[in-house]
C-alpha cells in the first residue's frame, strides 16, 4: 500500500497530477486499481489530493471465443474435414472429425454454399474459404472495437464479453504533499498530559452510514421473560397479587375436580395429560371439601343438576403436571374460602404449564399461562368485560370483542378476540369467563362472591411481538443465545417494528 | 372443539336466506360457534389423497363449523340448522313428543343380568315413518360418528346402534355371551363370524381397530338379539349386516348401550330429537320399553321438559344489566330454551328442551340471556374494590439474582423443564435411587421421561446447540426443579435454583465461577464464612461425581449445603456433545427469600 501511495504522490509532484492511473507502473507491471482507490480515498480525506473516475469498457473474449481463434470457426472447421473431390465423406466420419461444432457448423456452411450434398455425405462445394469470423475475433482480442453490429452479434453469440473497468485521474489538493505525517486514530492520556494533542494529526473518524461501533460484550436477560416481566408490571399496576405457583406437580383433584371439571371430560385423557408413575397418588386434599365437590359433581348442589354420574376419588387422587395455573387458583381461592371473613382479592400468574402434545412449530409440551383472577361480591360480567378491556388497553390491543365459548368451569366462558392489523382478521387471543358457583360454593365462599377470570399463553403474544414463526426458536434448548443477547427491550405498549 | 360439515346450500336453505362469508361468520360469532373454513370434499379429501384422486368426489361448498364441546345438539347440520334459525327468530323452538306405538307395534327390550359386569345399560327408541335422502342419510351416520368420539368418549361410555325395524322382531333382549356363542355377519360383510374370529378379523380395520380393547379381553360380550335369534349388534364394535339401514328404511330402532346412564340418555335424545325431523310426524318419537334386571320397566326416550326456577334480578345481577322480564324471556326463547313469567312479578320460569343437556344450573340459563343479548352490547365496568398489587416474594428475589447475573455478563437461556432419564441421572454421572426426581406415566414424547432435578442438563444441552457461536459462552438460568416429598400435599415440590454455566476452549472458567458465587453473595449482602462461625457461606471441596476431581466444591450457607460448583467432568461434556472446557455453578437460592 506504501509502495502505491508514494508513487502517487512522487509522481504528481513530478507531473503535476496523474492523467489516468491505469497507466502507473511498479517494476513494469500494472497497479491493482482496487489498492489505488484505497490509497486515494485516505488522502482525499486528508485533503493531499483530489481525484475523479475513469469509467472505461473494453472487450473480452469469451471461452467459445477463443476456442474459435484457436481451432478456427464451425463452419471452417466442417469445410476442412472435408476432403476435396466429389465424392466427400460420410455424414458419421464427418461428425467425428469435427465433435460438438458440427451441429451448427454444418448448417453455417451449407448456407454459404461451402458444402453440398454427396452421394457419401457432404462434399466440397468451393475449393477454399475465407474464416472471417476467427480473423475478426482475434482483431478484437487485440484491442480493436468493429463496426456496432458485429460486436452485437458477437456478444450474442456468447464470443464475446464486455468488461467494465475504473481508473483515476488524480490531482493535487489543498494540503498536497509528499511527506505525510503520522496520523492518531485515538487520544490518549499521554498526549493529554504532554500537550501533544494540540499539534498532533488525527485520523478522520469514519462516520458513514451502515459503519458501527464496537458491540459491548454484557450479560442478556431472555426476551421471554422480558414479556413476562411486562406483564407483571401491568398486573402489578392494576393492584393484582401474584399467586406461588412454584407447584408443577398436582393432584387431579385440585387441577380438575375442584374446577367441576368432570372426570369423564377429555382433558383428562393420558393423551392430554402428564400423568406421574412416581409419585402416583396423592389424597392430602381436604377430607371435608373432597365430599363437598364429590357431592356436586355426582348429585348436584347449590342449584345445580351436576353431572350425575359416578365420581371416583381414584380419579381424583391421581397425580400431574398441572395443565393451567386455574390449579393454583382453585387453590387460592379455597384458602379465601377459609378466611374468616370474606374479603375481595385480584390475583395473577405467570408461569408453566405442562400438556402432553408433540412438539411442533406451534406446540410444546411446556409453555408459560398467564392468569387473572379477581373475586369480589357482585361482580358481574360488564366488570369482567371492563377489565379486560382496560387489561389489553395497557398492552397495546385496543379494539377487542368477545365469543361465546364453552368451559366446563366457566359460565358465562368467553373467547377474547383482537383485531390484528398485520393479518386483517380478528384472532383468538384468550379465553375468560365467570367460575361457576358449582366450583365456588362447595369451597365455601358466600353465595354473592363471583370471581372473573381470564387466561392466555405467553408464548404466542411474545411470537407475535418479537417476530417468530416457530415457538421452539423462543422456549428450550435449542434456542439460539445470540438470538437471546439481540432481541430488544420489551414494549407491549408501543410499536416494535418486528411484530408478525 | 368438535367440527361439523354443513352443505352450504342446505345451511341457506333451511335458513331461509344466503349470507354473505362475512355475515355468517357474524352470525356465528354472536352464536357462540365458529365457522372455521369455506371448503369442499374435493378440496378436503385433495389435501389428503392428492387432487388427481380427488377429482371424482363432490365439489359442493361445505361450511366447517366449530362447536362448543358441550352441544351436543348442534353436532349435525339438522341441529345448528335449527338453533340457528330459532336463534334468528325464523322459528320457535320444537316442542319433542313421545306417542305412543301404534297397536301391537310397543317395542320392548329386555336386560339380561350378566350384561352388568360389561355394559350396564341400555336405552331405545324407534322413529317411525321416516324418509332418508342420500343428504339426510350421510348426516345421520356423521351425527352418530361425532356422538361416538365427543361425549361418548370413543365409544367406551356409550355407543349407539341403529336399525331397520322391519328387518327385526321384538321383544329384542340385551345379553352377554361368550364370544365363541355370538354369531353373525357384521354390517358390510357376507361371512358369519363368531365374537372371537371377529375380534381378529377387525384388528387391522383402520376404524375400527381402536375399539376392540373396550370389550376384547372381557369373558362375555355385549350383544342384542330379536325375538328370532337374529343378532342386532356386538357393541360398541358393530351392528349386524341383516338389520342395517338403508335409504328405503322407514322405521328405524335405536339403541345406545353404556357404563354412563346419564350419557345414554342424553344421546339417546340427541339422536331422536335431530332426526324426529324426517318423521311423518314432525318431532315425535315412539318410546321402547327396557325391562331392566330388577323386573322394573322403564320408558325411553324421556323427551320431557326440565323445569327450572330463576329470576330477572338474579340474571340482571350477574351480567350487569337491567333487562325488563319480558325480554329475557324473548331472549331464552333465540337459545331454544322456552320460559315464562314465574310465580311473582320477578321470577322466571324455564322449560329446558331436551336437546339442551349442557344447562345444569341458573348461571347457565343466565349465559344464554347474556349470548342473545350479545356480550358485546354489555356494558364495560370495573371492579370496585381496591387492593394493592404484590410480587410473590420469591419471584421477586429471583428477578434480582437474574439482573445481578445479567449484568454480570452472562446470558439468560430457557431450557425445558421435562427432561430423559438419562440426562437427569447417567449422562451427570448420578445414580436414581428413587427419591429425588418425578417420573412421567405417559409421555407423548419419550424424552421427556422425568421433571428435572438441576438446571445442568438443560444448561449443557443449550451449549450443545450453540457449539457454532463466539467463545467464551457464559450462560445462566433461574428457575424451578422439582424434588419428591412425601411430607407434603402432591408428594412433590418445587425448589427455585440458579445455575450458570461458562464454556470455552482455553481454560474451564473455574475461577470466574467461583467469583460469580463471591459476587452474588456479595449482592445478596452474605458475608463469607471465614472462621467457621455458622454464619454466612463457604465452599468445601466436595466428590461430587458430576465435576472433575480436585476442582469440585459443595457452597455452604450458615452450615447448611445450598448447592455445589466445579469443572464439568469431562465425561458429562462428552455425553451431552460438548467439545469445551466447562465449569458451572448451581444452587438453590430459597433461602435467600
Amino acid at each position: 500500500m506504501s509502495a502505491i501511495q508514494d508513487l502517487i504522490l512522487t509522481t504528481i509532484d513530478a507531473h503535476g497530477a496523474i492523467e489516468d492511473t491505469a497507466a502507473l507502473r511498479i517494476n513494469g507491471q500494472p497497479v491493482d486499481q482496487l489498492q489505488v482507490i484505497g490509497v486515494l480515498n485516505s488522502l482525499t480525506a486528508r485533503e493531499v489530493v483530489s481525484f475523479t473516475i475513469l469509467d472505461a469498457e473494453y472487450w473480452l473474449l469469451s471461452e467459445e471465443g477463443n476456442k474459435v481463434v484457436e481451432h478456427g470457426s464451425p463452419e471452417v472447421m466442417v469445410f476442412n474435414a472435408i476432403p476435396e473431390g466429389e465424392d466427400g465423406i460420410s455424414i458419421p466420419e464427418l461428425q467425428k472429425l469435427v465433435g460438438e461444432s458440427y451441429k451448427f457448423g454444418q448448417g453455417a456452411a451449407f448456407k454459404n454454399k461451402w458444402i453440398k450434398k454427396s452421394a457419401a455425405g457432404f462434399a466440397r462445394a468451393t475449393d477454399s474459404v475465407v474464416d472471417s469470423t476467427r480473423n475478426e475475433l482475434i482483431a478484437i482480442r487485440d484491442g480493436k472495437v468493429l463496426a456496432e453490429k458485429i460486436m452485437t452479434d458477437y456478444k450474442k453469440k456468447k464470443l464475446i464479453d464486455k468488461k467494465k473497468t475504473s481508473s483515476y485521474n488524480v490531482v493535487k489538493g489543498p494540503k498536497f504533499t509528499t511527506t505525510l505525517a503520522k496520523e492518531e486514530t485515538d487520544i490518549s492520556q499521554e498526549m493529554i498530559l504532554s500537550g501533544e494533542w494540540k499539534t498532533a494529526q488525527f485520523k478522520k473518524y469514519n462516520f458513514a452510514p451502515g459503519v458501527t461501533g464496537v458491540v459491548p460484550r454484557g450479560g442478556y436477560l431472555h426476551p421471554l421473560m422480558k414479556v413476562r416481566e411486562e406483564f407483571r408490571q401491568i398486573f402489578l399496576e392494576l393492584g393484582f397479587t401474584e399467586m406461588p405457583t412454584n407447584k408443577f406437580v398436582d393432584s387431579s383433584f385440585w387441577n380438575f375436580d375442584a374446577l367441576f371439571q368432570p372426570q369423564q371430560h377429555p382433558a383428562r385423557d393420558a393423551h392430554d395429560t402428564f400423568f406421574l408413575k412416581d409419585p402416583a397418588t396423592d389424597r392430602k386434599y381436604p377430607r371435608d371439601y373432597l365430599e363437598r365437590v364429590k357431592k356436586v359433581h355426582s348429585e348436584g348442589g347449590y342449584g345445580s343438576i351436576g353431572y350425575v354420574m359416578d365420581w371416583k376419588e381414584e380419579e381424583a387422587e391421581k397425580l400431574l403436571l398441572r395443565t393451567h395455573t386455574t390449579a393454583i387458583s382453585s387453590n387460592m381461592l379455597y384458602q379465601l374460602a377459609q378466611e374468616k371473613e370474606f374479603r375481595p382479592v385480584k390475583y395473577f400468574s405467570i408461569d408453566r404449564v405442562f400438556r402432553n402434545e408433540t412438539t411442533d412449530a406451534t406446540h410444546l409440551a411446556e409453555f408459560h399461562q398467564l392468569e387473572g383472577v379477581v373475586a369480589d361480591r357482585g361482580l358481574t360480567l360488564g366488570d369482567l368485560i371492563g377489565t379486560l378491556h382496560s387489561f389489553f388497553q395497557k398492552l397495546g390491543i385496543p379494539k377487542i370483542k368477545f365469543k361465546p365459548a364453552f368451559n366446563p368451569y366457566t359460565e358465562p366462558s368467553m373467547e377474547i378476540f383482537s383485531w390484528h392489523d398485520g393479518l386483517g382478521k380478528w384472532v383468538e387471543i384468550g379465553n375468560s369467563g365467570m367460575f361457576r358457583p358449582e366450583m365456588l360454593r362447595p369451597m365455601g365462599l358466600p353465595e354473592d362472591v363471583s370471581v372473573i377470570a381470564w387466561g392466555l399463553g405467553v408464548e404466542r403474544p411474545t411470537m407475535i411481538k418479537y417476530g417468530y414463526d416457530d415457538i421452539r426458536e423462543l422456549l428450550g434448548h435449542k434456542v439460539n443465545i445470540d438470538m437471546v443477547q439481540k432481541n430488544p427491550i420489551c414494549r407491549l405498549d408501543k410499536k416494535m417494528g418486528r411484530e408478525l | 372443539m368438535p367440527t361439523v360439515n354443513v352443505d352450504k346450500e342446505i345451511l341457506f336453505k333451511g335458513l331461509g336466506r344466503v349470507f354473505t362469508l362475512e355475515e355468517f361468520e357474524d352470525l356465528c360469532f354472536d352464536f357462540g360457534i365458529e365457522l372455521e373454513e369455506e371448503t369442499s370434499e374435493r378440496e378436503m379429501a385433495a389435501k389428503e389423497i392428492g387432487a388427481e384422486k380427488a377429482k371424482e368426489l363432490s365439489n359442493r361448498l361445505i361450511y366447517r363449523i366449530d362447536i362448543p364441546a358441550n352441544r351436543y345438539d348442534l353436532l349435525c347440520a339438522e341441529g345448528i340448522i335449527r338453533a340457528l334459525s330459532i336463534f334468528l327468530e325464523n322459528q320457535k323452538p320444537p316442542v319433542y313428543k313421545t306417542v305412543p306405538a301404534p297397536a301391537g307395534k310397543h317395542q320392548k327390550l329386555i336386560v339380561k343380568p350378566e350384561t352388568g359386569a360389561i355394559r350396564k345399560f341400555v336405552v331405545a327408541a324407534v322413529l317411525r315413518n321416516m324418509v332418508f335422502t342420500q343428504d339426510n342419510y350421510n348426516s345421520f351416520i356423521d351425527l352418530q360418528d361425532k356422538l361416538h368420539a365427543n361425549i361418548c368418549r370413543r365409544r367406551t361410555l356409550v355407543a349407539i346402534g341403529t336399525h331397520d325395524l322391519d328387518t327385526i322382531e321384538g321383544p329384542f333382549t340385551y345379553e352377554a355371551l361368550v364370544p365363541k356363542d355370538i354369531n353373525f355377519i357384521p354390517l358390510n360383510q357376507t361371512q358369519s363370524m363368531n365374537g372371537e374370529e371377529l375380534m381378529n378379523f377387525y384388528e387391522a380395520d383402520r376404524k375400527l381397530s381402536k375399539f376392540l380393547p373396550i370389550i376384547r379381553d372381557a369373558p362375555r360380550y355385549p350383544v342384542i338379539y330379536d325375538s328370532k335369534r337374529r343378532v342386532l349388534s356386538l357393541p360398541p364394535i358393530i351392528n349386524s349386516d341383516h338389520s342395517k339401514i338403508k335409504l328405503t328404511t322407514k322405521n328405524v330402532f335405536i339403541e345406545c348401550t353404556a357404563t354412563d346412564l346419564t350419557k345414554a340418555k342424553i344421546v339417546l335424545n340427541t339422536v331422536v330429537t335431530m332426526f324426529s325431523e324426517y318423521c311423518k310426524e314432525k318431532f315425535t318419537v315412539e318410546p321402547v320399553e327396557v325391562v331392566q334386571t330388577d323386573g322394573k320397566s322403564v320408558m325411553y326416550p324421556d323427551l320431557s321438559m326440565r323445569h327450572m326456577e330463576t329470576s330477572a334480578p338474579y340474571i340482571n345481577k350477574l351480567i350487569g344489566t337491567d333487562i325488563p322480564r319480558d325480554k329475557i324471556v324473548t331472549l331464552l326463547t333465540r337459545m331454544g330454551v322456552t320460559a315464562s313469567k314465574g310465580a311473582d312479578d320477578k321470577a322466571i320460569s324455564v322449560q329446558i328442551p331436551p336437546t339442551r343437556s349442557d344447562i345444569l344450573h341458573p348461571v347457565d340459563v343466565m349465559e344464554d340471556v347474556a349470548i342473545a343479548y350479545g356480550f358485546n352490547n354489555i356494558t364495560k365496568t370495573v371492579p370496585k374494590a381496591s387492593t394493592a398489587g404484590a410480587m410473590f416474594p420469591l419471584n421477586k428475589l429471583s428477578d434480582k439474582v437474574r439482573r445481578e447475573l445479567a449484568l454480570s455478563g452472562y446470558t439468560e437461556v430457557l431450557p425445558l423443564i421435562l427432561c430423559s432419564h438419562d440426562e437427569n441421572f447417567k449422562f451427570i454421572k448420578k445414580v436414581d435411587d428413587n427419591t429425588t426426581a418425578v417420573k412421567l406415566s405417559n409421555p407423548a414424547t419419550i424424552e421427556y421421561q422425568v421433571v428435572r432435578t438441576s438446571l445442568l442438563p438443560g444448561l449443557l444441552k443449550t451449549i450443545y446447540s450453540n457449539k457454532k457461536l463466539p467463545l467464551p459462552l457464559k450462560i445462566f438460568e433461574v428457575s424451578d426443579i422439582v424434588l419428591k416429598d412425601d411430607s407434603v400435599e402432591r408428594r412433590a415440590k418445587n425448589v427455585r435454583h440458579m445455575a450458570i454455566l461458562y464454556a470455552n476452549m482455553k481454560g474451564s472458567g473455574f475461577e470466574l465461577i467461583h467469583g460469580m458465587l463471591d459476587r452474588i453473595m456479595l449482592m445478596l449482602n452474605v458475608p463469607m464464612d471465614v472462621t467457621g462461625s455458622g454464619n454466612g457461606y463457604y465452599i468445601k471441596e466436595s466428590n461430587n461425581e458430576t465435576f472433575f476431581p480436585g476442582r469440585r466444591a459443595d457452597i455452604f450457607l450458615n452450615g447448611q449445603k445450598i448447592g455445589h460448583l466445579g469443572i464439568v467432568h469431562p465425561e458429562v461434556c462428552q455425553n451431552f456433545e460438548v467439545p469445551f472446557a466447562t465449569s458451572a455453578l448451581e444452587m438453590t437460592i430459597e433461602p435467600f427469600v
